[in-house]
């Protein structure tokens, strides 16, 4: 989905916070172990847990610290879950607890298909309102595939609770320029593509 | 109850975990040990020992380089499952590596120690990979125009690291007082060892 969290190339932002400012948040540990909990005891998995944050509204999103990121997407995935309900937590705190947005559709991957090192490649023109591991600046540009990684589940399925084929991603590598033509600093950008996101590229005769 | 703000994120944290630890699916002690294992054993000092292994030892360099997670695994650090591969990416004086995580936040916890918060915010995600020489820059690493930079968005579950030049004046020192000297950021890439980009004057 092309959600508040696709951050890669928005303009409008300024300095980093760098180095990092020290904070004392000491429900930030408890955060994490809770989350940790969950993921250990299988009751939901990293694609699931990404897209719960992706689905918290906008402006939750983006005015929430990380560790309330990681929060919101344990407490919303253990009440789809059936593991505690909403009306449990609530009565647990004095004010709202705010959880994510409904889970909606996945989807498929594509049949299988394959790529060479070396080789240019296109991101398919994808707009998928499920989750989708692929970031916004790419879809429609070509890059050539410098690396293969070792299969993973098809996210956009693997999110949705649906059976998730495993797949190949491509290491592609693109060039600023072309990303973002006139208004980039020159560099390579390498992005980790599922196969079923990448289409051929006809070459010429 | 009419109250209808938002309860502190430190009832909301305390609400989860009691709501768990009511109905028994929450061993006690579950939330201190966790904790404790990850601060002590996922922290940039295991990065640190690779690192400085791969200085001091050229057939472990040879391995880092092909296989990350295995390398990692001769070492005794593990890496969660669905982390299945460890690209460690090769600084040299012309070209400079930089990790980030457009979507969300990802890294090698496991190896490299927790993001920083830099890391995870929204100014870090959202410029480095379109204006990385200005960012680097504004973040006290001024590359030379002749340096080919390259970003890494950690879109799947692969990681990355990076290995990082070796200051030309540590050449000789054993691999733990090397391991002293690399730096977290230098395995995300906002820092260099070896000078290049980081002016004398600008060095604190």
């Amino acid at each position: 989905m092309d959600g508040m969290h696709d951050l890669g190339g928005k303009q409008g932002f300024g300095r980093i916070a760098y180095p990092a400012r020290p904070h004392d948040e000491t429900w930030e540990p408890l955060a994490r172990a809770l989350s940790a909990w969950a993921v250990k005891n299988r009751h939901y998995n990293m694609d699931e847990y990404r897209h719960a944050i992706e689905r918290m509204a906008p402006i939750h999103y983006i005015s929430a610290p990380y560790y309330e990121r990681v929060l919101t997407a344990a407490a919303t995935l253990l009440v789809e879950k059936g593991v505690v309900t909403a009306a449990e937590l609530a009565a647990r705190v004095d004010g709202t607890f705010p959880l994510s947005l409904p889970l909606g559709p996945g989807r498929e991957a594509v049949p299988p298909q394959s790529f060479a090192i070396g080789e240019t490649v296109r991101v398919r023109n994808l707009f998928v309102p499920g989750h989708v591991r692929m970031p916004g600046y790419i879809r429609g540009k070509q890059g050539v595939v410098v690396h293969i990684s070792p299969p993973y589940p098809f996210p956009d399925a693997h999110a949705h609770n649906m059976q998730a084929a495993e797949e190949p991603t491509y290491d592609v590598r693109f060039r600023s320029t072309e990303l973002w033509p006139e208004s980039a600093d020159e560099a390579f950008v390498h992005v980790g593509v599922f196969q079923s996101y990448l289409e051929k590229v006809r070459n010429r005769a | 109850m009419t109250d209808t703000h938002t309860a502190s994120l430190d009832q909301r944290t305390r609400a989860l975990e009691s709501a768990l630890a009511d109905r028994g699916l929450l061993p006690p002690g579950f939330v201190e040990e966790f904790t404790a294992h990850a601060e002590e054993q996922w922290v940039t000092a295991n990065g640190a020992r690779m690192v400085a292994r791969a200085w001091t030892d050229g057939d472990f360099r040879e391995r880092m380089l092909k296989d990350g997670r295995s390398a990692a695994a001769e070492m005794g650090f593990g890496m969660p499952e669905h982390h299945r591969h460890l690209v460690v990416l090769e600084n040299t004086p012309d070209i400079h590596n930089l990790i980030v995580c457009t979507l969300c936040s990802c890294t090698a916890y496991t190896i490299i120690g927790a993001a920083p918060d830099w890391y995870k915010d929204m100014e870090y995600r959202a410029r480095v990979v379109r204006e990385s020489r200005t960012a680097l820059k504004e973040m006290g690493l001024d590359l030379p125009a002749s340096t080919e930079i390259r970003v890494w968005d950690t879109t799947a579950d692969t990681r990355y690291m990076i290995l990082p030049v070796q200051p030309p004046a540590t050449q000789g020192w054993p691999a733990d007082r090397l391991a002293d000297i690399v730096t977290q950021a230098s395995m995300i890439g906002t820092e260099r060892l070896d000078g290049v980009g980081t002016p004398a004057a600008a060095k604190e």
